[in-house]
């Protein structure tokens, strides 16, 4: 029977079928559903680790002991694991290992729109690209497949359009193959130079075999239409493309994006009048060609930037336009911290004392959004903590007027190292750990925080306040994000302390199960005096009236309390 | 091919309607593609669903211009995609209004009259109060299905194939509420 599937799960039930035995991910959108699936069935161990380094780690070492093993990211996260990556592709693997790392064209969900193809290239691994759900089955059991038979990591490129896209699947049985027989090998698997100088012309001998089975194995598909119009195109473009110029074009769908056979393109190209590629982000297979003396067509008519559409591609090539009537003006919509999120509170306090706030990757971003408007940086995940010791030792000034602000689950990720090198170099820096008990903006995970596996089963819950001490930070205590007067007086003590210092500021996230709301909030139309107070930490269940003052809407307000403390005249209650 | 939108605010939950729209179109033994929104977007910001069936579909996305019907949750966002409707699409849309944050902090204004607005449009438009109807049927989480009865009607199908796939969509304590806030759409 056919199933309408989520990208992301038709990968999990792809890995599934194949017989994935172990998974190890750091969730990040929109990657995140390939595990939370995978985790549910019963016999593929799936874990959450730390950060995606240590996943790919885990994944590898899996791989070694004889089963096929698999690890997801996002784009971003790539770059993390990108250490371990690099050189298992010279050792190859045992038990096939592969990789799915998701794009984010468009950056729904990311701070940049790095094309992760760059990284195959890079790493010198084959790397798969499913254009829809089916695909996305279809493709892991043949990236096993691929893994065994070249001994290779194996990559498969999701993108968002891709991944949070259902179609209809065809699901089939799981078969497990047989587990590898593990045989000591220390010219294959010991990479120090000795070893590792034969290795890399191994690679460089697999990537030609593997252009062979680009050639030879039908990953690489041509559907032929009108003969004057060639495209070559792969994953979400492909879609694109043939929504677009349907019969009026011959297609050569890519299965594989890397590495590429120019006689393959080169044989395609010769069977129409003219070639295009179609390929959001970077010019990668178009470069190809081009350095293969194949003419093409490509970033000359489509932009570097940014998400396609069909009605760009109809423009570009048919010189069509569309037909359509313009938008009408209204506000803009920008994504804001929920009511009741503990994270108000704090950027309430760091925004009035006007602090510079070293900021991370979370939820907590969105304290970077007015109102709040509370932080000056976000690049990546732990870069708050370690930037703003550099901070302090570019200008000491700042050691009373600069802080840093960091989720749990990014602390654990990758803030943990950073706290080291500012107590081992001693800037007296004042770091916050915002601790909601649960990675958030990912659609809430588990991490080693939380006391809960991915599965939901109890286990060793990491302490934070201990772990600070152990590093070498004296000076560590919790506050609750919503007592603004107790967190005003901690920001002010640890910034004039002459020592390091992490303020754990804990309360669970709103939007958690276990988080009952309480009884919404009333503004007393009476009592009210307009002075607009309330409307400073941006809760989009407050509204306000010129003529009546400030409002709480009821079906939104989680009774949380941080505006009855910001009332200079006890109006809400 | 019929091209669907659903539009509303983070957390407003289309998870339901889509599910149920995109069995009716499995059931029709059609080729099905649905595009939902994960991660940042879904915090409290504007969210579309596209979905897609007919003999083939290629793109999981509805372009502008050519969508048949778009569902709306909420009264701003309603008007923010009316132009991505085709002409003569129709507009099914909640009246209930929720305020962003431009319009919360002072930096905006929302939209006095939106009916006004979209009658500007060269479409068909179908408003109401789908939150009130959702209670009245007995809950406020049926929202989206007393949408849905509403869209029905320009999707088509006799109610029996509609109560069919919401019977099998819904878990079945939610049974009732949902086929009562379907029908009060559907009256709309």
């Amino acid at each position: 029977m056919r199933k309408l599937m989520l990208g992301n799960a038709a990968l999990a039930r792809g890995l599934y079928e194949a017989g994935v035995s172990f998974a190890s991910s750091y969730p990040g959108t929109p990657s995140t559903e390939i595990t939370e699936v995978l985790a549910e069935y019963k016999d593929v161990r799936a874990e959450w680790a730390p950060n995606e380094k240590v996943a790919c780690e885990a994944a590898f070492g899996a791989s070694l002991s004889g089963v096929r093993s698999f690890s997801a990211m996002k784009h971003v996260g790539l770059n993390v694991a990108a250490d371990l990556i690099y050189s298992a592709s010279y050792t190859g693997v045992n038990g096939g290992f592969v990789i799915a790392v998701a794009d984010d064209q468009g950056m729904h969900s990311s701070q940049n729109e790095q094309d992760s193809r760059n990284h195959a290239r890079g790493a010198k691994l084959p790397m798969l690209e499913p254009a829809d759900s089916a695909d996305a089955r279809d493709f892991a059991a043949l990236a096993y497949e691929v893994s065994e038979t070249f001994d290779t990591p194996v990559f498969l490129r999701m993108s968002t359009r891709v991944a949070h896209s259902q179609s209809l699947v065809e699901e089939h049985d799981r078969v497990v193959p047989e587990r590898k027989p593990y045989a000591k090998n220390i010219a294959k698997y010991v990479m120090m130079p000795a070893n590792a100088r034969p290795r890399h012309h191994f690679v460089e001998e697999r990537t030609q075999k593997l252009i062979s089975w680009a050639e030879t194995s039908g990953i690489n598909k041509i559907y032929p239409g009108d003969k004057k119009i060639g495209i070559v195109a792969a994953g979400i473009a492909y879609q694109y493309a043939r929504e677009a110029l349907g019969d009026k074009a011959s297609y050569l769908k890519l299965g594989m994006v890397y590495p590429l056979s120019a006689k393959q393109i080169a044989d395609f190209a010769a069977t129409v009048d003219k070639l295009y590629v179609i390929e959001e982000l970077d010019p990668f297979i178009e470069e190809f060609c081009l350095s293969h003396g194949i003419a093409c067509e490509g970033k000359a008519l489509f932009s570097l930037c940014g998400e396609y559409t069909p009605g760009m591609i109809r423009a570009a090539i048919l010189g069509e336009a569309d037909e359509k009537a313009a938008p009408a003006a209204a506000p803009v919509r920008p994504p804001v911290m929920c009511p009741g999120c503990p994270h108000r509170g704090i950027f309430h306090v760091l925004s009035k004392l006007k602090l510079r706030v070293s900021g991370d990757i979370g939820c907590y971003t969105l304290g970077a959004v007015a109102p709040l408007a509370a932080v000056d940086s976000t690049v990546d995940m732990g870069e708050s903590v370690s930037g703003l010791h550099g901070m302090l030792a570019g200008d000491p000034s700042l050691a009373d007027k600069a802080v840093a602000v960091i989720g749990d689950s990014t602390f654990v990720h990758s803030g943990i190292t950073g706290l080291i090198n500012i107590v081992y170099n001693k800037t007296p820096a004042t770091v916050l750990i915002l601790d909601n008990s649960i990675t958030g903006m990912t659609g809430h995970q588990q991490n080693p925080c939380t006391g809960l596996t991915l599965q939901q089963e109890p286990t060793h819950a990491l302490d934070l306040v201990a772990l600070c001490k152990a590093i070498g930070v004296n000076r560590v205590r919790m506050e609750d994000p919503f007592d603004v007067k107790g967190c005003e007086a901690a920001l002010k003590e640890e910034l004039a302390a002459a020592e390091p210092s992490v303020i754990i500021v804990k309360r669970p996230c709103a939007l958690l199960k276990s988080v009952k709301p309480k009884p919404a909030l009333h503004v007393d139309p009476e009592k009210c005096k307009k002075c607009r107070k309330c409307m400073s930490i941006g809760c989009p269940a407050i509204l306000f009236d010129k003529e009546q003052g400030a409002r709480i809407d009821p079906t939104l307000c989680t009774g949380c309390g941080l505006c009855v403390s910001l009332c200079p005249f006890g109006a809400i209650s | 091919m019929m091209n669907i939108m659903i539009v509303g605010v983070g957390g407003q939950g289309s998870l339901l309607a889509s599910r149920i729209l995109g069995q009716l179109f499995i059931n029709r033994g059609l080729d099905v593609k649905l595009s939902e929104v994960h991660g940042m977007s879904q915090r409290g910001g504007s969210v579309v669903t596209y979905i897609r069936a007919g003999e083939r579909v290629d793109s999981p996305m509805v372009e502008d211009g050519k969508a048949d019907l778009v569902i709306s949750f909420e009264a701003l966002e309603a008007l923010r995609y009316a132009h991505c409707l085709k002409q003569g699409g129709t507009l099914v849309y909640s009246t209930q209004e929720i305020m962003p944050m431009p319009v919360i902090t002072g930096a905006a204004a929302y939209p006095a009259d939106i009916p006004g607005e979209l009658s500007k449009f060269d479409i068909q438009t179908v408003g109401f109060d789908a939150l009130k109807a959702a209670e009245e049927a007995g809950s406020a989480k049926a929202c989206n299905v007393a949408l849905l009865g509403a869209a029905s009607k320009i999707i088509g199908g006799d109610a029996a194939e509609w109560e069919g796939v919401i019977r099998a969509t819904v878990p079945p304590k939610f049974t009732d509420v949902n086929l009562k806030a379907f029908a009060l759409g559907r009256e709309m």
